[in-house]
C-alpha cells in the first residue's frame, strides 16, 4: 500500500508539473496584460495630466493682466531737470533716478537703477549728505553711481535713456549699463544735458 | 532732556521697579542660601545689597528710576567703536579663560550677575537705550545673552572642578556618576515640569510683548535699517565685510564643512563624555573663539549696535538716519599702488584679448594675490616648521592642511573686520572685470 501510494503521489506529481503549467502561464499572462496594460493606462494618465497641469502652469506665468509698469515710460523733457538734480518721484512705480550730473566733464541725464549692486536692497537718496544709501549693509554711492563706501563692489546701473519723438525723455528699463563694462561710453546710456 | 522721552520713562519706570524688586528678591534669596550654611558675612553682603535694590525698585514704581549719570553714558558712545567693541569682547574672552578658577566660585559669578543686571537696569531708564533693548524683536536676545553667560559658566564650572580632580590623579565627576536613572519617575517628571515651564514662558511671553507687525510689504521700499531675522545678523554683519559670494556661500558653507570636519581632525580620546578644559585646550579655545567671539559677537553687533543705514551706533546714542559716518573706500590695489609707491594704478585694456587683459589684471592685484598666498599658503607652511611643530607632526599634512584653512578663514574675519574699520580697506582682491571680489 504504501508502494502504491507513493506511486499515485508520484503520478499526480508529475501529471501536475506537466500539464498545469500551461493554465498557470497562462493566468500570469494574463494578469500581466491587464497589470501592464493598467499600469500603462495609468502612466499614461498620469503624463496626461501632468502635461495639463504643466501647460496651465506655463499659462500661469502669462497672466492676462499685469500690474507692473511698461519697461519704456516718460519721463518729462530735459529741460526738467536743471544740472546736480536727482529726481526721486519715479522711484516707488519704476524703480529708478533721473539724474542730471556732470560725469567725465560732460553734463548727462541718466537714469540710475535703485537697486543696490552689492545684495539688491533698495537704496535710498539722502540730500542732506548728496549720496545713495543701502539700508541693509551700509554701502553708500555718489550722486554719479560710484560707489565708495561699504561692501558694494560695484557702481550702479543705468538703464537706456533716449530723447522720444515728441521730446520726452523716455527711460527703457529693458537695457542696463555697467559701468564697470565701459558700458556707460555707449551714447544710449544717458542724454547729453 | 525731551518730552517724550519722559512718558517713555513713566512707562518704563513700572517695568523697572518690578525688574529691581525682582533682583532684590533674588538676593535675598541668596542670603538665606548663605545664612543656612553660617557663611555670615556673605549673607549681609546679599541682603545690605537686596536693600539696596528694593529701595531702587520703590522709587522706579513712584517714577523716578534711578538714572546713570550724563557724563558716563557719553564717555561710553565715545569710547566704544566698532574696534573697541571686538577687540574688548575677544578681550573679555581671554581674561575669563585665564581667571577662569576664580570665575566659577559661585559668589564671584553672582556678583558679576548682580552687576550685569543693574547696569542693565539702570541702562534700560535711557531711552535711546530702552528702544532697541526693549524692543519686542530683542528682548529675547537679552534673554539669550544671559542664558548664554549661564551655559558658559556652568560648563566651565565642572570643568574646572574635573581638571582639578583630574590634576590630583582622581577620575572625573562624571566617573561617579550611577550607570542608571529610572525613567518613571525621575525623568518624566522631569520633562513633565520642563513642559510646563516651557509653556508658561510662552503664554506670558505672548501676553507682555506684542508681535512686531509691519506694514504690508512694498518692493520698492527697503526698512532703514533692514535686518534679518535675529539668527541670521552674524551673516549679515558678515556680509559687510566680505563679498555675497563669499559672505553668504562660501563662509556659511565652511562652517558647516568645518564642523563635520571635527571628528577627523581632532582625535584626542580625552574628554569624552566629562567636561575638562586642560585636557582639551585647543579644542577648548577654537570653540570659544568660533562660537562666543565670533558667531555671537557679530549677532551682538548687529542686533543691538546697528542702526539706520547700517551705521555702528553706541549703546546709549539716538538712532539718527543722518549719522555721517565717513569712510571711502580703498581697495589693497589703491593702498598698494596710489597711497604707497605714489604711482597710478595699473591700467587694464580690453582690447588686446583676454589673455593680455587677465594680465594687466593680475598686474594691477599683485598686492592683493601675494598678501593671500603669504596668508594662505606661506603661513602655514612657517607655522608648521615653528609654533605647530608639533600638531602638524601629529595630524599629517592632509589633516593639518584643512585645519589651517578652517584657522586662518576663522581668524580672518576679525582681521578683515579691523582692515576695514581702521584703514577702510574694501577688497583684498578686486576685479569688477569679472565680477571677482575677495
Amino acid at each position: 500500500m504504501p508502494q502504491q501510494d507513493q506511486g499515485v503521489c508520484a503520478c499526480a506529481r508529475t501529471a501536475g508539473a506537466a500539464a498545469p503549467a500551461p493554465v498557470d502561464a497562462r493566468r500570469r499572462g494574463i494578469l500581466k496584460i491587464v497589470l501592464g496594460s493598467s499600469l500603462g493606462v495609468g502612466l499614461a494618465l498620469l503624463g496626461a495630466i501632468g502635461g495639463l497641469w504643466s501647460a496651465a502652469l506655463a499659462r500661469f506665468m502669462m497672466p492676462n493682466v499685469t500690474t507692473e509698469p511698461n519697461r519704456r515710460f516718460r519721463v518729462g523733457f530735459a529741460r526738467d531737470y536743471p544740472l546736480g538734480r536727482v529726481e526721486t518721484k519715479f522711484k516707488d512705480r519704476f524703480g529708478v533716478w533721473i539724474v542730471h550730473q556732470t560725469y567725465r566733464g560732460q553734463a548727462q541725464i541718466y537714469a540710475l537703477r535703485t537697486v543696490c549692486t552689492h545684495l539688491g536692497c533698495i537704496t535710498i537718496w539722502q540730500e542732506s549728505e548728496q549720496k545713495f544709501k543701502c539700508p541693509c549693509h551700509g554701502s553708500g554711492f555718489h550722486r554719479d553711481g560710484t560707489n565708495f563706501e561699504g561692501p558694494a563692489p560695484r557702481p550702479l546701473e543705468r538703464y537706456a535713456i533716449r530723447i522720444a519723438d515728441d521730446g520726452q525723455l523716455e527711460v527703457d528699463r529693458s537695457r542696463v549699463f555697467q559701468r564697470e563694462l565701459g558700458q556707460w561710453d555707449d551714447p544710449a546710456s544717458f542724454v547729453r544735458g | 532732556m525731551h518730552p517724550e522721552s519722559h512718558a517713555l520713562l513713566a512707562t518704563t519706570a513700572w517695568w523697572l521697579g518690578w525688574f529691581y524688586a525682582a533682583v532684590a528678591a533674588l538676593n535675598a534669596g541668596a542670603a538665606v542660601w548663605a545664612a543656612r550654611r553660617h557663611a555670615w558675612l556673605r549673607a549681609a553682603a546679599w541682603s545690605a545689597w537686596g536693600a539696596g535694590l528694593a529701595a531702587a525698585a520703590w522709587f522706579s514704581l513712584a517714577g523716578h528710576p534711578p538714572q546713570l549719570p550724563e557724563p558716563f553714558k557719553q564717555a561710553c558712545d565715545d569710547l566704544l567703536g566698532p574696534v573697541t567693541f571686538t577687540a574688548g569682547a575677544l578681550g573679555l574672552l581671554a581674561v575669563g579663560y585665564v581667571l577662569r578658577r576664580w570665575l566659577v566660585v559661585p559668589a564671584v559669578a553672582w556678583l558679576l550677575l548682580n552687576v550685569s543686571l543693574v547696569w542693565l537696569g539702570l541702562s534700560l531708564s535711557d531711552a535711546h537705550f530702552a528702544a532697541i533693548v526693549a524692543r519686542p524683536d530683542n528682548v529675547p536676545i537679552v534673554a539669550m545673552v544671559y542664558l548664554l553667560g549661564f551655559f558658559t559658566w556652568a560648563g566651565t564650572y565642572q570643568a574646572v572642578e574635573n581638571d582639578r580632580r583630574l590634576a590630583r590623579g582622581q577620575g572625573p565627576v562624571e566617573a561617579d556618576y550611577r550607570d542608571e536613572v529610572l525613567v518613571w519617575p525621575d525623568v518624566i517628571y522631569l520633562e513633565l515640569i520642563g513642559a510646563i515651564l516651557a509653556t508658561v514662558v510662552l503664554i506670558v511671553w505672548s501676553l507682555l510683548l506684542r508681535a512686531p507687525l509691519e506694514q504690508p510689504a512694498n518692493p520698492a521700499v527697503t526698512p532703514n535699517p533692514a535686518k534679518a531675522p535675529w539668527y541670521f545678523l552674524g551673516l549679515q554683519e558678515l556680509l559687510v565685510y566680505f563679498p555675497p559670494w563669499l559672505a553668504g556661500v562660501i563662509l556659511p558653507a565652511l562652517m558647516i564643512l568645518g564642523l563635520m570636519a571635527i571628528p577627523y581632525l581632532d582625535f584626542n580620546p580625552r574628554g569624552n563624555g566629562y567636561y575638562t578644559i586642560a585636557q582639551r585646550r585647543f579644542a577648548y579655545l577654537t570653540f570659544q573663539f568660533g562660537f562666543l567671539g565670533l558667531w555671537v559677537l557679530l549677532i551682538l553687533i548687529g542686533t543691538f549696535l546697528r542702526g539706520p543705514n547700517w551705521s555702528f551706533f553706541g549703546f546709549y546714542e539716538a538712532h539718527d538716519a543722518q549719522k555721517m559716518a565717513d569712510m571711502t573706500n580703498v581697495s589693497l590695489a589703491e593702498l598698494f599702488w596710489v597711497t604707497a609707491l605714489g604711482r597710478e594704478l595699473p591700467q587694464v585694456t580690453a582690447s588686446h584679448g583676454m589673455l593680455v587683459e587677465l594680465g594687466q589684471i593680475a598686474w594691477r592685484e599683485a598686492p592683493g594675490l601675494a598678501a593671500l598666498g603669504l596668508y594662505y599658503v606661506a603661513l602655514p607652511w612657517l607655522l608648521a616648521r615653528t609654533l605647530l611643530q608639533g600638531l602638524a607632526a601629529k595630524l599629517g599634512r592632509t589633516r593639518y592642511g584643512v585645519l589651517t584653512l578652517l584657522l586662518l578663514t576663522m581668524l580672518a574675519l576679525p582681521l578683515k573686520m579691523i582692515l576695514v574699520w581702521t584703514v577702510h580697506l574694501s577688497y583684498v582682491v578686486n576685479i569688477p572685470e569679472y565680477f571677482f571680489y575677495f
